[in-house]
């Protein structure tokens, strides 16, 4: 009994000396950095451009920041932040992440057999992994720990995606991603191309089914400047998007919605040269609203 | 009085926390970029360890070994540490904001830096009086602290060698400490 005693004598004596010293020679915190700390998310995501929420709430205090670059605040909480601080709430455009790539394992071939450590920055380190297109998605879900609100998903067919409805656009998926195919975006734009690799068509067809076969057809479906073709590759003018039905006119597939799935090629046995996986990556679940 | 200029002697130079007895790596290697930055780590690192030789030494006394429970030191240790870290935290954000900010994570982190726990335990295994043990921490702690701003220095012009890609950032940093601990190996003939 007496350690007992003992422990927490010596604890209730060291939490009261902690709180005499709080109270006499403590700091004082502005009440504006508590109220609004109290208001962030709390994820530290980065996506503001501060290193952590309790950074940037210094630094909104402080007359450094402007409120509304945190991408995961919604329009109430932002229109508290900013009575607190006594300006006007400043909207940031709504951005969100999306996976450029169709290599899934249906479309990608394996050049190789990756048998290492289920991560896409050390596959990349060795000799790029196993899929034989050197833009392709890896699958082995980097984004998906990095990312704090766990909007991304590693779906069964091995390719990371992205949850439109979770996703704020912080980032932090497109400074690890290894092969940075991981694009911020407009949250209103519906059609993306998702091929990231500008290799010759020859090349691009021998790797992976569902590349971007440069065939300019979105070019014409659409009004001029709206899709660009750079070489091989279409990509999606974010600042006059084309309609969605401009998708339609895709051959390969490649162009397009967010939510619209990848599709399965007719001959679904998976185009592999070597077998398709040593040890199948950890599925990740994207987070439950 | 020669017993106590062995012992700090010791403490410091012959049996280095860091570079003998490898204890406190994390903070001998994550805050020794910049000589300022050691600088104030080591004062703090003083701080506390002095202040913790104190009491851990009083509770080791007159609590554990009255009672019996030598074998609760740890975690009473480790408990009295923690909030005395606390303690200087709340002090020095209040005396000085630039070195509270550039000592950042490492001040919570002392908490858990081997260091003080490793020299709370020695003067209890030693059974060091309590004004020994509180010698014996601070001496400690300077050791520490000197081990830290040499090679913080050393790190500083290191920022301006050509180093082997390799060997860049921690590895290169390793071997710098290695060669370091060499060097006071010199220092055993002096006794302690």
């Amino acid at each position: 009994m007496t350690p007992v005693i003992v422990l927490t004598v010596i604890g209730i004596l060291l939490a009261l000396a902690i709180g005499l010293v709080l109270k006499f020679f403590g700091a004082e915190v502005d009440p504006k950095v508590e109220q609004i700390g109290a208001l962030m998310p709390g994820a530290n995501c980065g996506g503001c451009g501060f290193a952590g929420c309790n950074d940037y709430v210094n630094a909104m205090v402080e007359g450094r920041a402007k409120p509304g670059l945190c991408p995961s605040m919604n329009k109430s909480t932002l229109a508290k932040v900013s009575e607190i601080l006594g300006v006007v709430a400043e909207e940031k455009e709504p951005r969100m992440a999306v996976v450029c790539c169709s290599g899934d394992d249906n479309h990608a071939h394996r050049s190789a057999f990756y048998n290492g450590v289920t991560d896409c920055t050390t596959a990349n380190a060795v000799a790029g992994g196993g899929k034989a297109c050197p833009y392709g998605c890896l699958g082995m879900g980097t984004c998906a720990r990095a990312c704090p609100f766990g909007a991304i998903e590693i779906t069964s067919a091995g390719i990371a995606k992205v949850h439109r409805e979770i996703c704020v656009g912080c980032g932090k998926c497109v400074a690890v991603c290894p092969r940075h195919i991981i694009k911020l975006v407009p949250k209103k734009v519906d059609v993306h191309v998702f091929c990231n690799s500008p290799e010759p068509f020859k090349f691009k067809k021998g790797v992976c089914t569902g590349a971007c076969i440069g065939c300019r057809k979105c070019v014409r479906a659409s009004k001029p400047g709206q899709m660009n073709i750079t070489g091989f590759l279409a990509s999606v003018n974010y600042d006059d998007a084309p309609d969605a039905s401009v998708v339609d006119a895709c051959p390969a597939k490649c162009l397009r919605l967010t939510d619209a799935p990848n599709p399965v090629p007719v001959h679904a046995s998976a185009p592999s040269l070597a077998p398709t996986t040593g040890k199948p990556a950890p599925a990740i679940e994207p987070a439950t609203k | 009085m020669g017993e106590y200029i062995s012992l700090i002697l010791g403490a410091i130079l012959v049996n280095n926390f860091v570079l003998s007895r490898i204890l406190g790596i994390c903070p001998f290697l994550g805050v020794s970029k910049k000589t300022s930055t050691a600088l104030g780590m080591g004062g703090a690192v003083i701080f506390v360890m002095t202040l913790a030789g104190l009491v851990t030494s009083i509770i080791n006394k007159y609590v554990l070994l009255k009672y019996n429970i030598s074998f609760m030191r740890t975690i009473v240790f480790i408990l009295v540490i923690a909030a005395l870290v606390q303690i200087v935290e709340i002090l020095l954000q209040r005396i000085s904001q630039p070195l509270y900010k550039a000592l950042g994570i490492f001040l919570p982190l002392i908490t858990t830096n081997c260091a003080v726990l490793g020299s709370a335990i020695i003067c209890s295994d030693e059974m060091y009086s309590v004004v020994k043990s509180t010698v014996f921490c601070c001496a400690s702690a300077i050791g520490f602290a000197l081990a830290l701003i040499l090679f913080s220095s050393v790190r500083e012009k290191l920022e301006l060698a050509k180093v082997p890609v390799p060997l860049k950032g921690a590895a290169i940093a390793l071997l710098t400490a290695s060669i370091l601990a060499m060097a006071f190996m010199g220092f055993s003939g002096l006794g302690g």
